[in-house]
């Protein structure tokens, strides 16, 4: 835990978890047990109401983020393009499902309530990247854009290693 | 005083009193889920909706004060369908494996679809999944049984201070979980049960032991014996609708015998033996002035929670096992030795009010060679199954006496079922080994009552002995806070993690009525005020054990058998 980030705030004083609980996240990309046991002890509450707190909020993660997170739009118009489909093809793919990383860290697959793209349903989200009128067959190309450029990554890694 | 009408009856009521609470003063009915006496209201179920004319939406009785001239309609079609909606929905996203549920016939969701009358599914849908958690020896907890009702929470959280379960997540997926949602084995738990007595489903249980017993009482090779706590025998009655309160030791005995126990002893011969080494033990500290307050060591849920919270503590903790432990670890010493019974052959059985003491049985450190102490332990409410099972009618059941040596006690063995009882039986024996004379008044009313903190003194031979009584562990914080600043002026703390003592374990009778609980605790009084002897000094059987085998209290093989230790746990639940 970075002590600093209890520092700003006072001790005992339950009012200010949500804030404390972004701030770490701000620095990990999610809520490590050991800082979340470190802020029950500072602000007094139990481990229970403070997990109860992370897992109310979509906000916040309890695991840490993939390299690639993609995000399955799963608002009233993509629904009725059959985004549905599109995620369960997207969970068989990885292995993993909705919420969830690929043990690898490549991946993290979520959804969203509506992207705003309603025009060319259904979407799908990839870091930077948008995929529209999104086909399940074409999952497995666009997945590997991500898979590839990880592997070349990790070999052009070795490479530097070896020099 | 506000005037209303609640269906046309008149009705006067306090100011600040509930819907709810007015409705009862006159005998309505309106029934209740998240609803807990004596607790702020949540209006998280809303079963207990009203129409109140004037008021748009429907309104929950058990948070809503009375108005001068409110007019309440408790039981209007409109009211009639919204209770049975929320039924039907409750019901819909629920096992219903009501024929192989341990709480079937005792379960408020079964009684509400009852009385609504739900006979037909309106809304299948999606049910929610959870796997059951049955990573501890004491309790179970099946989050898909659960209707969210938020009972065991609070009383986790606002009675008990333990906060080991709370709400996570929401909508569809909300769910009642430990941290995590890791097992209980390794949560804040204390495993009191107290959550399991306010359940209205199955979702919080006693991990059950009913088959290791029986397979040990039908085995040809084991030798079984059973042993029944204090509170047990004030308990029972309740399984079979016997009047609040009956004292059915005998019966309980006779029904032991019958399922196939070689042995029926009482858990009160060692209630007495646990007062002659903790009293001595008492005296040898404040003669010497050290590790004071002494705490009490009999109820397991309190040991489990200053290992975890407190552990710095602990040399304050009396080092005596609880008394089932110490019967246990006669039985399998000096009785199977007496008796020539191979000790690997005894199997003890003990019946308890309480769920810790399946996990407290368990502990390695309360063992003899390997061989633990106790083999197994059934709640009030499984022995009643047993014996449902095995067609014993409790009504007709002739009373039977305990066997002996290790079946005697006094009544100060058998106030320990009740918050203060302790702390009364040693003070009658380490004022008699203080002074070598007798109180005069044996009942000390100042440690008796449903207070959370009571305190009281003796004085003995111009020493004065302060004493005080945590009725529940949720009140134990202030005392310990005291004694860790060495600002406590208390020389004897008894500490029972449930509120009331064992009389209200989680192990007992589930029931909604907390009146119940008085009657309990004057059924052991009543036990002890017939009894002739009432101190357990008295006891004969327990002076006869001093003489064959221990010799004398807090002797060296006392302190090898009668004797425990424990354990830091912070660290195993903090993972550091």
């Amino acid at each position: 835990m970075k002590s600093k980030i209890l520092e700003h705030y006072p001790p005992n004083d339950r009012s200010n978890l949500i804030a404390l609980l972004q701030d770490v996240q701000e620095i990990y990309g999610y809520l490590p047990e050991n800082d979340l046991r470190a802020i029950a002890e500072y602000l007094n509450i139990s481990m229970s109401s403070i997990y109860g707190v992370a897992t109310f909020y979509n906000q916040f993660r309890l695991t840490p983020l993939g390299k690639n997170i993609i995000r399955v739009c799963r608002g009233t118009a993509c629904h009725v393009k059959s985004s549905a489909n599109i995620l369960t093809a997207l969970e068989t793919e990885l292995g993993i499902k909705s919420g969830e990383t690929t043990r690898d860290k490549n991946f993290t697959l979520e959804t969203v309530a509506c992207i705003g793209a309603c025009s060319i349903a259904p979407v799908i989200n990839i870091n930077e990247d948008y995929y529209g009128r999104a086909t399940i067959k074409e999952i497995p190309k666009i997945l590997a854009k991500y898979r590839k450029s990880e592997s070349s990554k990790i070999e052009s890694e070795k490479l530097v290693e070896k020099q | 005083m506000v005037g209303l009408t609640i269906n046309n009856v008149k009705v006067k009521a306090e100011e600040g009193m509930t819907i709810l609470e007015t409705a009862k003063s006159v005998g309505i009915h309106i029934p209740t889920l998240c609803h807990m006496k004596n607790l702020l209201p949540t209006g998280a179920c809303r079963i207990c909706v009203v129409e109140v004319q004037g008021m748009r939406g429907l309104t929950p009785a058990c948070a809503y004060p009375v108005v001068e001239g409110m007019r309440i309609e408790t039981n209007s079609p409109r009211v009639r369908m919204a209770r049975k909606t929320i039924v039907e929905l409750l019901v819909e996203n629920h096992p219903q494996d009501c024929l192989i549920c341990v709480r079937n016939k005792n379960c408020e969701l079964q009684n509400m679809a009852q009385i609504y009358g739900l006979r037909e599914h309106r809304y299948e849908g999606e049910k929610k999944e959870h796997a059951v958690d049955i990573s501890s020896a004491s309790m179970e907890r099946d989050p898909a049984k659960c209707i969210l009702c938020g009972r065991c929470v609070r009383t986790c959280g606002e009675i008990q201070k333990i906060n080991a379960i709370d709400f996570s997540h929401r909508g569809f997926s909300s769910n009642v979980t430990t941290p995590f949602n890791k097992g209980l084995n390794i949560s804040d738990c204390i495993l009191c049960g107290q959550c399991i007595l306010v359940c209205p489903t199955a979702a919080l249980r006693e991990k059950s032991s009913s088959k290791e017993v029986m397979n040990a009482v039908n085995s040809k090779k084991k030798f079984a014996i059973a042993q029944i706590a204090p509170a047990v025998r004030a308990t029972l009655g309740e399984e079979y609708n016997l009047p609040l309160g009956a004292n059915i030791t005998g019966q309980i005995i006779t029904g032991l015998r019958r399922l196939g126990f070689k042995k029926v002893f009482d858990t009160n011969f060692a209630a007495d033996l646990t007062i002659m080494e903790e009293a001595t033990e008492l005296i040898s500290r404040v003669s010497k002035g050290e590790n004071l307050p002494m705490f009490t060591s009999c109820c397991p849920g309190w040991i489990k929670y200053v290992e975890q919270n407190r552990p710095h503590l602990l040399n304050h903790v009396s080092t005596c096992k609880s008394p089932h432990e110490m019967e246990g670890a006669v039985l399998k010493t000096f009785y199977a030795k007496k008796m020539g019974i191979d000790p690997t052959d005894i199997f003890v059985v003990s019946i308890m009010p309480c769920t810790v003491k399946k996990f407290e049985s368990a502990r390695a450190e309360l063992a003899e060679d390997k061989l633990q102490d106790v083999d197994a332990v059934l709640t009030t409410r499984e022995l009643s199954r047993l014996f449902n099972m095995a067609g014993i009618d409790f009504n007709d059941l002739p009373e039977d006496d305990f066997d002996n040596p290790l079946g005697e006690s006094t009544g100060a063995a058998a106030i320990f079922g009740t918050s203060g009882g302790v702390m009364e039986a040693a003070l009658r024996t380490a004022y008699y080994q203080l002074s070598g004379t007798e109180l005069n008044s044996l009942e000390f009313s100042d440690v008796r009552g449903s207070g959370g903190l009571k305190e009281a003194h003796v004085e003995i031979n111009g020493l004065r002995l302060n004493v005080a009584v945590v009725n529940g562990i949720g009140n134990v914080s202030s005392v310990l806070d005291e004694a860790e600043k060495k600002e406590s002026k208390y020389h004897f703390i008894e500490v029972m993690a449930c509120p009331g003592g064992c009389i209200n374990g989680g192990g007992q009778p589930i029931h909604q009525k907390t009146e119940k609980i008085k009657k309990r605790i004057n059924a052991l009084y009543e036990i002890d005020s017939r009894m002739g002897k009432r101190r357990s000094h008295e006891n004969e059987s327990v002076k006869k054990l001093y003489r064959e085998f221990l010799g004398e209290p807090n002797s060296h093989i006392s302190h090898k058998i009668l004797h425990t230790e424990f354990f830091d746990r912070k660290k195993i639940l903090s993972g550091k």
